[in-house]
């Protein structure tokens, strides 16, 4: 019994993990209406930047990659506002196909890009013991220190999201421009600037994933599309627009796998993608669906 | 000098032509209307203006300075704003955060959230309600709202009877006089010839993107308007 | 004295579909397939295999150009179909005791039939989202093939069927059904886009509610659209891995085939179908004068694919059939106003 309810605690700490990898797609698309395929590949290269950015601080492990994080949150929000204002507003319109494929292109950049920097090995971010680190919880159970620090940020940011969006002037923004660009436009707002806030807030949130993620398990260059896949399918399970959406989302997701993983390694990613698909066939609105 | 004038202004939806040389003229404090069949091309005047649609720079002129072409963000921040046709409210947003999205044009002035929930009561009540729940004669009103929170000079209406039952649109109508208070000027389009003719000083009849007829509300006759909306 | 031509009057306008282009091509066309048919007899097996690639990558590139180009679906996980028409190929040969080079095109129809609940799923997404879950579709049909021991599970396994046959025999069979298949998809996509379907295909393109109000069925059109598809992608697969003697999973169901049919249809021109084989071409140059630089080679593609879509997103083959009207596979149809010089008698 006590397994059980380890693996359940486990694969919902883990569904934090994913719910986070999901947040910034979420926010891009439930604002310019843009799918980033690169979103996986952009988490990894945050993971790397991490990764080589806290080697060279020289300071102590378990302070390096945090310090980092900091470091890289302003130049990560500055990396998101420029691609979008430089390129993705270019290939925004009626036809998904531009942005598809100017992501995807990006996605295969930087995955080749990172091989031929770090070699395709795996690397870690040393944590300074964190990753080891364990929490007893009674009853025999214990739980890893930083799957439940990861789960509490992705539930903080879940939370953070929706305050903006539902109490802010920005938050208004984003709806109203997701809603109707050009009477947004009437109001005075101007919609290439609110769409590049929105793609560098994504890319805060994807530092953010890519650093946690580097220090709970290896990464290597070609790891991002399963990234992408296990947000995507975090966003479709929870419903579109919703950021508690996502978040549970990203907990089914995380249960069903560890659940599977539980009976088989092998059908551990497999089980979470049934699910994925049940929920497409049952109510492919997802749970909470908001965007239209 | 005139608050607006356009000039010899040509409008293009595209490629296709809309308007050919039209003059308007409006000045400050005055209510204007604009009167014509479907397709006559006032919709696409107001768009021209507000600068949805091009035009040649000295097209459109604002208190002496030309605005054709400019981008709206840009128009709205001069002083003008537009209530678009349907309404066109954000339906993700609450009435009241419909009304606060005027504010971002950041112009001072008069109208306020309280100024427009004591112009429209009715609307205070129904603050929080998302935009989509309201009534047809509500979501004019916030619509209409939303144009005057950016404090406008010049407040541009589309067709603010389409889907309104009568006594709506005299609601609404009546609340006129209480907006252009203050000095505002008003470019109305309307279908509703008599609502029109009621609520304007001056009318401008427009058929097929040229201007047919112009003169005071109160003295141009039905016959002389038949004539120039149908052009027989 | 030079008359210009008058327009005759006694005959009205009518409608052509070949242009003076297209007629050069066409024979064009007949040559180069007549060249590539003797291959064999000269060419030694590495240049043999090298054109059995090309004509793989031909065949899916011109797929996923009639899926997204003209239908409209932007898929990211055709290589589903391509994985699926390689097992289908495995299982006829090794299970069941089919002739490897029948089974080729029976184990495309295998995918097409697939191909029908797939759809079922896949088209609950629009857009982007369904270009994601094509891919997801694809991981999953990868996961559970990697699972099942019973076809070599995640290693893979060869194709046992073939054993039996002699080797030059079996390279020469295996090219000329590759060029087959090549000009069969070729023929295929231009067929079906100068027949009644492919006019629904163009409309559904320009706007969907519009054709449908035309009563042209959007949803069946779509189906059937996606279906050829998975038929080529499958025949390509069938091929590739007939070539190739080995299959495994991760060969099968990889995101790189859809890359690679992106990158070539992009630069080719999409929408076209001149595109693809230029694409083609192009994209196979390339690898072979990159294969030394390993990664870089492709984040020169990736660069390449980004730059191509912003600045020239007709590609090339459709920035040059614009500039100069060309079209070697007409499918338009064009109002031509006969003149005197063109009625007969005259």
């Amino acid at each position: 019994m006590a397994g059980w309810v380890s693996t359940l605690i486990q694969g919902v700490l883990l569904g934090g993990l994913y719910a986070l990898f999901a947040m910034g797609q979420s926010l891009i698309f439930g604002v310019l209406r843009l799918t980033n395929t690169a979103q996986g590949d952009f988490i990894i290269l945050g993971s790397f930047a991490v990764l080589s950015l806290a080697a060279r601080l020289g300071v102590p492990a378990l302070a390096a990659p945090w310090l980092a994080l900091v470091i890289l949150l302003p130049l990560a929000f500055a990396a998101g506002y420029g691609l979008q204002r430089l390129v993705l507003n270019r290939v925004l319109g009626r036809d998904p196909l531009p942005s598809l494929v100017v992501t995807f292109g990006l996605g295969i950049v930087i995955q080749n890009l990172l091989q031929e920097i770090y070699s395709a090995d795996p690397r870690f971010i040393e944590s300074g013991g964190l990753n080891d680190a364990s929490l007893a919880l009674g009853g025999g159970l214990a739980v890893g220190t930083l799957p439940l620090l990861i789960f509490g940020v992705a539930v903080a940011i879940a939370a953070a999201l929706h305050g903006l969006f539902t109490h802010t002037a920005i938050g208004r923004a984003f709806r109203a421009v997701s809603d109707d660009r050009e009477v947004a436009e009437l109001m005075g707002l101007d919609h290439r600037h609110v769409y590049a806030l929105a793609t560098g807030l994504a890319f805060l949130l994807v530092a953010v994933a890519g650093g946690l993620h580097g220090m709970k398990t290896t990464v290597a260059p070609s790891d991002g599309p399963a990234l992408l896949l296990y947000g995507f399918e975090a966003v479709i399970i929870g419903g579109m627009g919703s950021f508690l959406g996502t978040l549970l989302g990203g907990i089914i997701l995380g249960v069903t796998q560890v659940i599977g993983f539980r009976f088989d390694p092998g059908w551990g990613v497999w089980l979470g993608h049934m699910v994925f698909l049940a929920m497409l066939l049952l109510r492919p609105a997802g749970l909470f669906p908001k965007t239209r | 000098m005139s608050l607006l004038e356009t000039r010899r202004l040509d409008g293009f939806y595209g490629d296709f032509q809309v308007l050919f040389g039209v003059e308007v003229t409006a000045e400050p404090g005055e209510i204007i209307a604009l009167i014509g069949a479907n397709g006559a091309g006032k919709s696409t005047l107001l768009k021209t203006v507000c600068g949805l649609l091009g035009a040649r720079r000295d097209g459109v002129v604002f208190d002496g300075a030309p605005i054709g072409g400019l981008p709206p963000g840009e128009i709205v921040r001069r002083g003008i704003a537009l209530v678009p046709e349907g309404r066109r409210l954000f339906p993700s947003l609450t009435a009241e955060e419909n009304l606060l999205m005027g504010a971002f044009a950041r112009r001072r002035g008069p109208f306020t959230l309280d100024a427009v929930y004591r112009l429209f009561p009715a609307l205070a009540e129904r603050r929080r309600a998302p935009a989509g729940m309201l009534s047809g004669g509500q979501q004019q009103m916030v619509a209409i709202g939303r144009a005057l929170m950016t404090n406008p000079r010049l407040l541009l209406c589309d067709e603010l009877s389409l889907g309104l039952a009568p006594v709506v649109v005299k609601q609404i109508y009546d609340a006129l006089p209480e907006i252009c208070a203050g000095g505002l000027t008003v470019v109305i389009v309307e279908q509703d010839i008599s609502a029109a003719q009621r609520v304007s000083g001056r009318l401008y009849c427009l058929q097929e993107g040229r201007v047919t007829l112009t003169g005071p509300s109160q003295r141009v006759t039905r016959a002389q308007i038949s004539q120039a909306y149908f052009g027989v | 004295m030079h008359t210009p031509p008058v327009p005759s009057p006694a005959l009205g306008p009518e409608v052509r579909r070949s242009t003076r282009a297209s007629r050069i091509g066409a024979w064009g066309a007949v040559l180069i397939v007549a060249w590539l048919g003797t291959l064999p007899l000269w060419a030694e097996p590495g240049t043999l295999r090298d054109l059995d690639e090309v004509a793989c990558y031909l065949i899916f590139a011109m797929m996923w150009n009639l899926l997204a180009g003209y239908g409209g679906m932007v898929s990211i996980g055709q290589q589903a179909f391509l994985g699926l028409g390689g097992y289908a190929l495995l299982v006829l040969g090794n299970f069941l005791g089919v002739n490897p080079f029948v089974a080729v095109p029976l184990a495309a129809l295998v995918t097409a039939a697939l191909a029908v609940p797939i759809a079922h799923l896949a088209f609950r997404l629009q857009g982007g989202t369904f270009a994601i879950g094509t891919w997801v579709i694809a991981e999953v049909l990868r996961l559970s093939i990697a699972n099942a021991s019973v076809v070599g599970g995640g290693s893979g396994t060869s194709l046992t069927a073939l054993r039996g046959i002699d080797k030059t025999t079996r390279v020469h069979l295996t090219f000329w059904l590759c060029q087959a298949g090549a000009v069969g998809a070729i023929a295929l996509t231009y067929g079906l886009l100068r027949s009644r379907q492919g006019l629904a295909l163009l409309a559904i393109r320009d706007g969907e509610t519009a054709a449908e109000s035309q009563g042209i069925h959007v949803r069946a059109t779509k189906l059937g659209v996606y279906v050829a598809a998975a038929f080529g992608a499958g025949l390509a697969g069938a091929l590739y891995f007939l070539g190739n003697l080995r299959i495994s999973p991760d060969a099968a169901f990889n995101v790189n085939w859809s890359a690679f049919a992106i990158f070539i249809v992009m630069i080719g021109g999409i929408g076209t179908i001149e595109g693809p084989i230029v694409g083609t071409v192009i994209f196979y140059g390339l690898s072979k004068l990159a294969s030394d630089f390993g990664a870089w080679y492709l984040v020169g593609l990736g660069l390449l694919a980004i730059v191509v879509t912003i600045k020239f997103p007709h590609g090339l083959w459709g920035t040059l059939s614009r500039r100069f009207d060309l079209h070697l596979f007409p499918i338009r149809r064009r109002l031509v106003r006969p003149t005197a010089q063109d009625s007969p008698g005259l």
